[in-house]
């Protein structure tokens, strides 16, 4: 059990100062660390460098700490969904790396598995690839793109044990597993914290070795693009 | 008459092949689901981790935690896998997919492609586009044959910021269809619009063309 915080406040103290790293779950609104992010946003830390494939809304998700300028540089895939964040950015008051979303993904698992470097031929030819060495293997070029690690991590998973064992629930899995792998120090919220020995272990996506703190959340689970279909009537 | 948007993705459809795993991209791309034949065996990726796309959900089945890349609600079907966002690349870095059909702001006669930048505008990013231009087998580009100053978009060379480089095999555009020849060895049409001309082609490329011979024996 000493991995289990009461709540989310609790489970980040000692961990946060400025200028450090995090990375943070989620693809748009799904699967992101909600209560962790508004923790993080509590503790006041400022100058952050954010990991995370997007930047969240305004007002939700990663959106909060734009609004409070705590993040000094954001990297990231795609960001465009938040207009505190577009105007920051314009201003020059706030940094911006992009990365392919495969590069970004794949930076953050090298990262979290001790390799420092790998090659992919996505980006080259582009503006990517510039400054980055390129090599040449069997006739096709490829560049050179580093691994990523964090000062911290913060995951959101649907059920944990309390020997920090994951499992993730459909597409809201996403970058969350190799970003547990990728922080120094990893905070983990959950829907459901359940006895150790609960879950089968052939179904545990990640193992609790990564994983140093949990906490059981509450989640809203904001919805960016609604779409339905119509049931047709008899 | 140009193609519809509903037409381009039906003429689209008709790079889908039996057993295929494809991954649309948004806009019209993402209509070509609509016109899977019946009884073909196609799997549908989406790039934030899920294999085996269903339809939009009824009402009362969304779940926030199933979405599709364009962050639109979905559904699962049997045949169904997630995975990490990690896995998802590596399938698409990796060649284990074998088709690609995307949108497009410009397209060049070497297949290079543009369809994430435009200086001097918002950048919102790349996501996944890179990487899929990059490493899956075969590249489609399905878009609107001029922008809206009515400009062609099939260009001798991009003058917008790359995705990728010679990585396009096909280009379906309201007017028409082009063959993008391996090598460098240019452009090829193929196919026109029913009521479309070879002039009305020739008035709105900008880049050079070969024309089948096929085509030409109908003309």
């Amino acid at each position: 059990m000493r991995k289990i915080y009461a709540d989310a406040e609790s489970a980040l103290e000692g961990l946060t100062f400025d200028g450090m790293t995090v990375m943070s779950g989620g693809f748009g609104l799904c699967g992101i660390p909600e209560n962790l992010i508004a923790a993080l946003r509590d503790t006041g830390v400022k100058a952050l460098t954010v990991i995370s494939n997007n930047a969240g809304v305004d007002g939700f998700g990663l959106g909060q700490l734009l609004e409070t300028r705590q993040i000094a540089k954001m990297i990231s895939s795609y960001v465009g969904e938040n207009k505190e964040f577009e105007r920051q950015y314009l201003a020059g008051e706030l940094q911006l790396e992009f990365n392919p979303q495969g590069t970004l993904a794949e930076r953050i698992r090298a990262g979290g598995a001790g390799i420092p470097a790998f090659f992919t031929a996505t980006g080259v030819g582009t503006l990517v690839a510039e400054g980055k060495e390129v090599r040449t293997f069997d006739g096709r070029d490829y560049v050179m793109e580093t691994g990523l690690v964090a000062d911290l991590s913060i995951v959101k998973a649907w059920k944990a044990d309390e020997r920090g064992n994951l499992v993730f629930r459909k597409t809201a899995r996403n970058f969350n597993p190799m970003m547990a792998t990728a922080g120094k120090v990893t905070v983990v919220e959950v829907e459901e914290i359940v006895p150790t020995g609960s879950l089968d272990p052939d179904a545990i996506h990640t193992p609790g070795v990564y994983v140093d703190r949990i906490i059981k959340g509450t989640f809203e689970k904001r919805i960016e693009q609604r779409t339905i279909r119509i049931r047709e009537t008899a | 008459m140009p193609r519809t948007r509903e037409q381009l993705a039906e003429r689209a459809a008709q790079e889908l092949q039996d057993g295929f795993y494809v991954n649309l991209g948004i806009g019209i791309p993402t209509l070509v689901a609509n016109y899977i034949p019946a009884g073909m065996e196609v799997t549908l990726q989406s790039e934030n981790g899920m294999l085996g796309m269903g339809p939009f959900p009824y009402d009362e089945d969304v779940d926030p935690d199933l979405i599709n890349a364009g962050k639109q609600t979905i559904t699962e079907i049997p045949e169904s896998a997630y995975f990490s966002s990690a896995d998802s690349f590596a399938m698409i870095r990796g060649g284990h997919i074998n088709l690609s059909i995307l949108g497009a702001m410009e397209v060049a006669e070497n297949g290079d492609i543009a369809n994430w930048m435009i200086p001097g505008k918002l950048v919102k990013g790349m996501g996944g586009a890179m990487d899929l231009v990059a490493g899956v087998k075969r590249v489609v580009v399905v878009m609107e044959h001029a922008n809206k100053h009515g400009q062609s978009k099939v260009l001798k060379a991009c003058t917008l910021p790359l995705t990728g480089t010679g990585v396009v095999s096909r280009i379906i555009t309201d007017l028409c269809v082009f063959d993008v020849k391996p090598g460098g060895a240019g452009l090829e049409l193929i196919e026109l619009a029913e009521g479309v001309t070879l002039d009305e082609v020739a008035a709105r490329t900008e880049a050079a063309y070969s024309i089948s011979q096929t085509l030409k024996a109908a003309a």
